[in-house]
């Protein structure tokens, strides 16, 4: 599983970066997106997959029963999901904003803060 | 328990929180945001008093025990910078009292400004690494939406340069934070710290030491990454550039301060000699860049780039005497960098702009406002007596003492390219003639008004402090140094948060 997993996020950072280089603010937001998700993807995997072998501890036990999915990364995903999805809403309404000023999509015209 | 570790977090959070239900009534958000600010540098001070007596503070969040639950951890370094968050705040809102306009106080400035803090205070303290990123999106959230009130098309640009940059420093920090824990299998600094001492080196934890690194120079803005931070301080409202000049890129220093002595210290020949470049680097570019400049807020970003250099610089020299210099530099740099970003609100007050061309002749109707420029502009390059000399001084001298002469040499040409860009604005805002065109009358107004009082009243706040560290600095050094003994020793830190179990 891990290899596939590996191959996965890295042609999803490709991918990321690709939209990220490209002119439009919308195909740059979309990378943003897609960076979020691999990064997510890659704590998964980095913290070792287990399968079908929730955390649990059996009523009575201190300790849960053989080798379990370690639930911190779950955690962490989780929370960096939520953490991405605010932060993309934000960022759609900003690109959204700044086209109504600008009157365009292309980042190459958007130099006037620039030196 | 010791709640002057979480207060500094509680107080902004609580105070934002309070603005948000006041948010019809300007007057009342005022208040409230006065008062948060006031009660934020108080905590402030009560966290650096215990510090200074029983060394590191901790707290475990909802008594889970490090390392599994989330450890708040005040120690030297912490405790400094969440003073100077207080001072900032108290200073800020003192400014935005008169600064502000109402259709931004319309549109949830306090409350913006407080949840910046809480995020900033956050990020200062605490002691596990994930949380750390957390704080670092309240942070980042916050400031995203403060920089674009107003919605003018110049903060349209500056913002989506300026959250693209800083998201996609947020996703390789994340992923840094995954492939560490797939090392260590902890997220708490201290556990994470023992642990990778006694992890396999396979080369994994350099490469994952270059991530941070790429990560928080982002956020620090070190060369080359800095290209966000000239394109978009200055756009904002400049109360907002001011706050963010002292304090976000400090985050991004503060965040390589800890990482970089505590836990990746295996191989300073790789990872603190990189660093020893890129400050040199950011140093120079950040001086050039201002010396092309004619735009009063932008000369002083490019500044900002260049003094981020000197702080790196002691991290990377990495001997107790560069730290101290570089927790030094912090302090210094912090209240004058603020400082003179306030100054140039009141002259954009005065004159209705930042072009340093169309300014002119301050000192002949506001010689008052002049000196404190003055003491602000000589202390950031560095002339005695004043606190950027001794910031300056000890950075030098830690270098000359390591032998460093080539680093010692830049470090000094770009105080002189320093002075030089503050000798131009001194030049062309204060001393040369007003030029003819310009519409001169709130300047000739002569009386100070009540509104523009309250502008002065934290700039000369700030000369203070900046002149009272120079002419009486051992206080100031002693707590430094405190700093650099606790983080050059992580053990200490380590038995702190972990206490006797291993």
């Amino acid at each position: 599983m891990e290899p596939i997993m590996a191959i996965v996020v890295g042609l999803i950072y490709a991918a990321a970066i690709y939209m990220m280089l490209r002119r439009s603010i919308v195909k740059l937001v979309i990378g943003l997106m897609l960076i979020s998700n691999a990064a997510n993807l890659l704590i998964f995997t980095s913290a070792g997959m287990t399968r079908g072998a929730p955390p649990l501890i059996p009523e009575g036990a201190m300790l849960p029963d053989g080798a379990v999915a370690d639930p911190l990364p779950q955690a962490v995903v989780l929370t960096a999901i939520v953490i991405a999805f605010g932060v993309l809403a934000f960022a759609v309404v900003l690109i959204h904003r700044a086209y109504n000023i600008i009157h365009t999509d292309n980042l190459d015209q958007m130099k006037d803060t620039d030196t | 328990m010791s709640p002057e570790v979480a207060l500094p977090i509680i107080i902004p959070l609580m105070t934002g929180t309070l603005c948000l239900m006041a948010w019809r009534s300007n007057l009342v958000q005022r208040i409230f945001s006065l008062v948060g600010s006031s009660a934020l540098l108080l905590a402030a001070i009560w966290l650096l008093t215990s510090v200074r007596e029983e060394g590191h503070v901790v707290m475990h969040m909802g008594g889970w025990m490090a390392p599994y639950g989330i450890a708040l951890v005040g120690d030297m370094l912490s405790a400094i910078m969440i003073v100077l968050t207080g001072m900032m705040a108290v200073a800020i809102a003192i400014f935005s009292l008169s600064s502000a306009s109402s259709t931004h106080e319309k549109f949830g400035y306090y409350p913006l400004m407080h949840l910046l803090l809480a995020g900033v205070a956050g990020s200062f303290l605490t002691g596990d690494i994930f949380n750390l990123f957390v704080w670092f999106e309240v942070m980042l959230i916050a400031s995203f939406a403060l920089l674009i009130l107003g919605g003018e098309r110049a903060q349209m640009e500056g913002a989506v340069k300026y959250v693209t940059l800083n998201l996609l420093s947020s996703a390789i920090f994340l992923s840094a934070i995954g492939l560490l824990y797939g090392i260590t299998g902890t997220l708490n600094f201290a556990d994470i710290a023992n642990k990778i001492s006694t992890a396999e080196d396979t080369g994994m934890i350099d490469i994952l030491a270059v991530m941070f690194m790429i990560s928080f120079g982002i956020k620090a803005a070190a060369f080359p990454l800095f290209f966000w931070l000239p394109a978009s301080y200055h756009t904002g409202p400049v109360a907002v550039s001011a706050l963010f000049a002292g304090l976000l890129t400090k985050v991004g220093v503060y965040a390589l301060y800890r990482i970089f002595t505590l836990i990746f210290t295996q191989s300073p020949e790789f990872t603190h000699e990189l660093l020893i470049w890129i400050s040199l680097a950011t140093m120079v570019t950040g001086v050039l860049g201002a010396a092309a400049q004619y735009e009063f807020r932008r000369i002083l970003s490019f500044h900002k780039v260049s003094q981020i250099g000197f702080l790196l610089l002691g991290l990377a020299l990495y001997t107790p005497l560069a730290i101290i210099g570089g927790v030094f530099y912090t302090i210094h740099y912090i209240i004058v960098k603020t400082n003179l970003f306030l100054i140039s609100g009141i002259t954009h007050r005065l004159l209705g702009t930042y072009d340093l061309a169309k300014l002119g002749g301050i000192y002949k109707s506001r010689p008052f406002l002049s000196i404190l420029f003055l003491i602000s502009a000589l202390s950031l390059a560095g002339i005695p007596p004043l606190s950027g000399f001794f910031a300056k001084f000890i950075l030098i001298k830690a270098g000359v003492e390591q032998q460093a002469w080539f680093v010692t040499f830049v470090a000094l040409l770009v105080g002189l390219l320093t002075l030089y860009s503050m000798i131009k604005i001194w030049a062309q805002v204060f001393w040369k003639k007003l030029p003819d065109e310009v519409d001169d009358t709130a300047l000739s107004a002569g009386k100070t008004s009540g509104s523009l009082a309250v502008l002065y009243i934290p700039v000369i706040g700030l000369a203070a402090c900046t002149v009272f560290i120079g002419l009486h600095g051992q206080p100031v050094y002693e707590l430094a140094e405190q700093a650099a003994e606790q983080l050059l020793n992580p053990e200490l830190y380590i038995e702190a948060v972990l206490g006797d179990t291993p």
